[in-house]
């Protein structure tokens, strides 16, 4: 069965809508394949819009490596902005790929990245425009196996009803295994039909298939258990894990689209994982152990991708990119390479060292000298050892001053309200801070043209943290705590006109806690509020805080019970028979340490900490330094 | 900059719905990876010296667009035009580059040319249409400008408009329904009067509403001749040496 093209449908569409580059693809290095020549085809999406979309590295891999097999081919597609979407249903186009122009329902797998809970809205819709059924149990042997992935997908049980597996963790090799699966499983005539395939992925142990495992909950509505309901089925599923990145070199092409973006530059993974061990950050506990790229592998992914693509500007990723063990080497040959190029090299900085500061002079010899960014994250020293960000106020201070006196005339600093254990002095701290961090920087360079932003963003406590058990804060003090911090950096004559301050108010933290330790009793309120117009919750524009009360409260779910209420030691968690490798008593023992203000060494320089990821998951942390250089590249 | 080169080239099938933005994001990168020596500019954030003439609009095709490349190293003009189309995305083709002599080009650009294709529309009733249009002194439009609605007249700049069935064989055969084809000629004024002007134009002067968008391209732009009232080839006087 062959898939025609519906562009000769969405074209005339086109003309009506804001943007319409966004839906014609042709991106430089994109793929269209053959489809008849292709047994395993799979639908990616990114699930927002085009421009937040394309440049998801996450996506980007997949595309490529399963493009690069030979009987497999993938299509992306994004969401659509409301105004194609009303043209699209009234005239009958079902959602596409950007590539092809195919209808997503006609793939054999839809595999959906969410890097954030604020996409499952634009699941729905793009569900529902495809034709494909909104909940797993009705879907019939026509539709494809709608798959998620993605950080949010370590606790997908807020959307369980709406799929049909999920996997955890790094997705290279997990993506070809699936392929292979649903390959052979096609090859045998679909033995079994949409179960039999689900239940070989899930038989692996490596796929999460939701309608396979039963929940039951206590008469209080906390989780008695969570217990698979076929036999093969695992008991507990666990995350994925590429060991040896250097083999992973991708993207090798870079999509470059027309449009415009979010990120208009080429991107290096230059590690994964992270164990500094800040306890708010499920980043670094579901991505354990690190595993570095080495630097001659980095040297030549750079090369490589500005050829390919033609950006000018190369970003170097990480948790944390400056705790690469060879990150000097790495910043001075890079440098040293694209010297007077027009190509500018950034790396996004977080740790609060003067190591920090040599890194970005070297990153700016190419391009300009902005602004660099601190993440102290917590105000008050108590505040930065419950969450583990080791930084006294001197290091900061003598930091930042550092940077002033270097020619850095803006410094832009990163903290969380709504913290555990938090009170009003910690959030306050960071106005004291602040004004300490422009006093001595007026002093050290005997200047008032220096500035500092201070910039908040609200916790929202994640699955596998140490915080899983902890109570988020209301966003009624979160709202006044910060309002009091912005009259404190406001009212102050000598000190209030070089800082600025960027904050959101508390309520989208509570709907995205509520997706994020969420059960399956929240799916019924995901499927309320896209009912009710709900849409592109991560834009401010589109999120409404109201419908999403209304709607908990019309399917009676109590969101404070999900987001504001502390859990005990043995409550059953929605997502503790997903395994990350993180030990549960370690956990426990770690949110312990946190609330007695206690902090842990990160693994990759003291001894091991028995965190459980290495032993569980047969893996260990693999740092450099190599002692390879940067050679300087033969200009052609 | 040792040189400068001028570019045409055209915007085709679905890129025509390319904004002049992502022309030059995408331009810009194309000239990095053909690795032509483009001159920066000099001061604290260096551009890359392409600057653009007259862009079309975001949904129109385009047979003529004009841009200047200065260089920082002699180079052969169709060495460059083979590089850099072979750069660009398909869609987006370079379709001559000459060396630029004297004088502006922007200044040679008088007018253009545009292709108007139209769907589902009866050719009598666009005849005559456009003869109620022609007829009239002036016909007064407005457009949603970034200053707000605005009121002009599209009709003094349109030098020359015509209206004939579609060519392609398909016109007036079931399944398809009837397509004709507007040209006309629109001298570059201020306000620009761009083809949309004309289609609300003519719906103005003779109710005529065409029941699907319309398929726009641009033929050509250049200075007008004062014989045919058509755009001629604004690179010609490059080629013979530069304006006297």
């Amino acid at each position: 069965m062959s898939v025609e093209s519906l562009f000769p449908r969405l074209e005339p569409l086109l003309p009506k809508v804001q943007k319409p580059i966004q839906y014609v693809g042709g991106e430089l290095n994109s793929t269209v394949k053959d489809w008849d020549e292709a047994t395993v085809r799979w639908a990616l999406m990114y699930p927002d819009a085009y421009e937040v979309g394309l440049p998801n590295q996450g996506v980007q891999i997949l595309y490529e490596i399963l493009n690069e097999l030979p009987d497999t081919m993938a299509e992306r597609t994004y969401a659509v902005w409301p105004d194609l979407e009303a043209l699209m249903r009234a005239e009958g186009v079902p959602q596409f790929t950007v590539d092809a122009h195919r209808p997503v329902r006609a793939f054999d797998v839809f595999g959906v990245s969410f890097s954030t809970e604020l996409g499952y809205t634009n699941l729905l819709t793009a569900l529902d425009l495809a034709g494909i059924p909104l909940h797993a149990v009705d879907r019939t042997d026509d539709d494809p196996i709608v798959l998620a992935g993605g950080h949010a997908a370590f606790n997908p049980e807020p959307i369980a009803d709406f799929l049909d597996a999920a996997v955890l963790g790094d997705g290279e090799q997990i993506a070809i295994a699936i392929s292979e699966v649903v390959r052979e499983w096609k090859a045998e005539g679909e033995p079994g039909g949409r179960d039999g395939v689900l239940l070989r992925l899930a038989e692996t142990g490596g796929v999460y298939v939701p309608k396979f495992y039963d929940v039951e909950y206590l008469a209080d509505g906390r989780i008695k258990r969570v217990v698979p309901n076929r036999a093969g089925v695992p008991s507990r599923v666990f995350k994925h894990t590429v060991m040896d990145l250097d083999e992973w070199p991708y993207p090798k092409k870079p999509l470059v689209p027309l449009a415009e973006t979010v990120h208009e530059r080429f991107s290096v993974e230059i590690f994964r994982g992270c164990t500094r061990g800040c306890r708010f950050c499920q980043a670094g506990m579901i991505t354990r152990p690190v595993r570095e790229r080495s630097i001659t592998v980095i040297g030549d992914m750079v090369a490589n991708g500005i050829k390919e693509s033609g950006f000018n500007e190369v970003g170097l990723l990480s948790l944390s990119s400056a705790d690469h063990s060879e990150i000097a080497e790495v910043a001075k040959g890079l440098a040293d390479r694209y010297e007077g190029t027009n190509t500018s090299l950034s790396l996004p900085s977080t740790r609060v060292d003067a190591f920090n500061i040599d890194l970005a002079n070297e990153f700016s010899r190419n391009g300009r000298r902005s602004g660099l960014t601190f993440a102290p994250e917590g105000g008050s020293e108590r505040m930065r050892k419950v969450i583990n960000k080791m930084v006294t106020e001197e290091d900061l201070i003598r930091t930042v001053t550092t940077a002033y006196t270097q020619g850095w005339r803006q410094v832009k600093l990163y903290f969380m309200c709504g913290l555990p254990t938090e009170e009003d002095i910690d959030v306050l701290g960071i106005a004291d801070l602040a004004k300490k961090v422009i006093k001595a920087g007026r002093e050290a360079t005997g200047s008032r043209d220096i500035r500092c932003t201070v910039s908040i963003g609200g916790f929202v406590p994640k699955p596998h943290t140490p915080f899983q058990w902890a109570a988020q804060c209301d966003h009624e003090t979160v709202d006044r705590r910060l309002r009091e911090l912005r009259n404190s950096l406001r009212n102050d004559k000598q000190y209030g006109k070089a800082i600025g301050f960027r904050y959101h108010d508390g309520k989208p933290s509570i709907v995205e806690g509520l997706l994020s330790r969420g059960d399956r009793r929240v799916g019924a309120v995901i499927e309320a509020v896209w009912a009710d117009g709900g849409r592109f919750d991560g834009w401010s524009e589109h999120f409404s805080y109201e419908r999403w009360m209304k709607c908990a409260a019309q399917v009676g779910v109590d969101v404070d019970w999900f987001t504001t209420r502390e859990r005990e030691e043995h409550e059953v968690l929605p997502w503790d028979h997903l395994d990350a490798g993180l030990d549960r008593e370690w956990l426990w023992q770690d949110w312990q340490d946190a609330v007695n203000d206690v902090e842990v060494e990160d693994c990759r320089w003291t001894p091991c900490y028995d965190c459980g990821v290495c032993p569980t998951m047969g893996t260990e942390i693999q740092i450099g330094p190599t002692g390879r250089k940067l050679l300087p590249l033969t200009v052609v | 900059m040792v040189q400068r080169l001028r570019v045409r080239y055209a915007k085709r099938g679905r890129l025509r719905f390319t904004s002049h933005r992502d022309i030059s994001r995408a331009l810009e990168r194309a000239v990095r990876r053909a690795g032509i020596p483009v001159a920066y500019s000099a001061g604290f954030s260096p551009h890359p010296k392409i600057s653009y003439a007259g862009a079309a609009p975001t949904g129109v095709a385009s047979e003529a667009e004009y841009l200047e490349i200065g260089v920082s190293r002699a180079c052969d003009p169709q060495r460059l035009r083979a590089d850099l189309d072979s750069s660009l995305p398909p869609g987006l083709d370079v379709l001559d580059v000459v060396e630029a002599h004297a004088g502006s080009l922007a200044d040679r650009l008088e007018g253009s040319m545009w292709e108007v294709r139209l769907t589902g529309v009866d050719p009598g009733e666009a005849a005559s249409a456009v003869a109620a249009f022609l007829a009239a002194p002036s016909v007064e439009v407005e457009r949603l400008t970034k200053k707000g609605m605005r009121a002009f007249d599209a009709r003094q700049a349109v030098q020359t408009l015509t209206v004939a069935a579609a060519a392609d064989g398909t016109a007036g055969q079931e399944p398809f329904p009837s397509c004709v084809i507007l040209r006309m000629v629109v001298r570059h004024e201020t306000p620009a009067v761009r083809p949309d002007d004309v289609l609300m134009g003519l719906r103005l002067v003779a109710g005529f509403a065409p029941p699907s968008p319309p398929a726009v391209t641009r033929l050509a732009q250049g200075p007008l001749d004062a014989m045919t009232g058509e755009p001629a080839d604004p690179l010609e006087l490059d080629r013979v040496g530069g304006d006297l």
